[in-house]
């Protein structure tokens, strides 16, 4: 046999759980990440047996980042609260002063920048994983991560100043 | 705040406690099992052996893992035999545990469960393995010759002594009831203590 099986379909949830919803919380953020977890296990399950066995994180990385589209483009669309300011977030036990401004900088973000962060900080994808999600080089997603890291520095310098 | 280091970014938005994302996928799995995409439920129960596992399709209980097993490699043979789209669901398998439970208590002696054989191939290995489950009930043994003439070839009893240990459904399909022609105890896939262990709880053999 040249491809394996993918393993159980509950190992394959435990091993990307955590990654996907970090990813999640910071691409929808945490109020909407839940649904989006669903869906996104959801649409892995229906799709498990023609997964791609070489790259499984890549692959639910890539679901997860449709579900994400899809949710803004659901946002984008209705009639009541206009678009992109993002909920506040809920802080973690961890939080400390500061930690605000970054998620709300990192909400103001386009869709590819927000992606690319979410991608790198909130999940600690590889550049190469990272490349393999987004379907682009591994030396375009560090250019990605880089100018997304910039400009959210620069957000959180205005946040701080506000 | 000087210029966020990206340790700090991952700390801020990487910090996802593993009890959320472990909620979440308990929530998967029920949604899944609702939706009819939980092909293969399994459950874990504490045993006075130790861990075992138990397996159910829809068609019913396809597979028991004894406590000396490893979960891991019967979930892969599982999820490579049967369906990837395995998970843990131990609702779905609470009359399955309820009644090992009161088999390891002594209080039951039958099961009344629904079985999918699908593990064992066709043939002479299953015709073996559901007369184990027919023709011996609690602390009734048999030599692998007779089980072997049971299943329709009386000369066979060195197959039957290897459809036996590949029994998928140990316990509830009893091939520990099986024994040497000389009243040895025989191999156990469980280890021979615990084929001791059962025999001496069915009263089948002396303290």
């Amino acid at each position: 046999m040249t491809t394996s099986s993918p393993p159980p379909f509950q190992a394959f949830l435990d091993e990307h759980r955590g990654p996907v919803l970090a990813y999640l919380r910071a691409a929808v953020g945490p109020h909407h990440a839940d649904d989006a977890f669903q869906e996104t296990f959801m649409a892995a399950l229906r799709a498990y047996k023609r997964m791609d066995g070489r790259h499984p994180r890549a692959w639910v990385m890539t679901i997860a980042r449709r579900k994400a589209i899809d949710h803004h483009r659901a946002r984008a669309r209705s009639p009541e609260p206009r678009g992109e300011l993002p909920e506040q977030p809920v802080a973690g036990p961890e939080a400390q002063a500061g930690d605000g401004d970054v998620w709300s900088a990192v909400a103001e973000l386009s869709q590819a920048q927000r992606d690319a962060v979410a991608l790198r900080y909130a999940a600690d994808l590889s550049y190469r994983e990272i490349g393999e999600t987004l379907g682009i080089s591994e030396a375009a997603a560090r250019r990605r991560v880089s100018d997304a890291l910039a400009n959210l520095r620069t957000r959180i310098a205005e946040e701080e100043i506000r | 705040m000087n210029r966020i280091d990206e340790r700090e970014l991952k700390r801020i938005l990487g910090e996802t406690p593993a009890a959320d994302s472990e909620a979440a996928a308990r929530e998967l799995a029920e949604r899944a099992d609702r939706e009819g995409l939980a092909e293969v439920a399994y459950a874990t129960l504490d045993t006075p052996l130790g861990t075992a596992l138990v397996a159910g399709t829809e068609r019913g209980l396809v597979r028991v893992m004894l406590p000396n097993d490893s979960v891991d490699r019967v979930l892969e043979q599982i999820s490579r035999r049967i369906s990837p789209r395995v998970l843990e669901l131990p609702a779905r398998l609470d009359r399955e545990r309820r009644e090992l439970d009161e088999y390891f208590e002594g209080r039951r002696h039958d099961f009344d469960l629904a079985l999918d054989w699908r593990l064992t191939p066709t043939g002479f290995y299953r015709k073996v393995l559901r007369a184990a489950a027919r023709r011996l009930p609690f602390g009734v043994t048999a030599s692998y010759g007779e089980i072997a003439h049971w299943a329709g070839n009386p000369r066979a009893y060195r197959a039957a002594g290897t459809a036996l240990a590949s029994n998928p459904i140990p316990i509830v399909v009893p091939c520990h009831r099986v024994l040497r022609a000389g009243g040895e105890l025989g191999e156990y896939g469980g280890g021979p203590k615990m084929k001791e262990w059962l025999l001496r709880l069915e009263g089948a053999i002396g303290d």
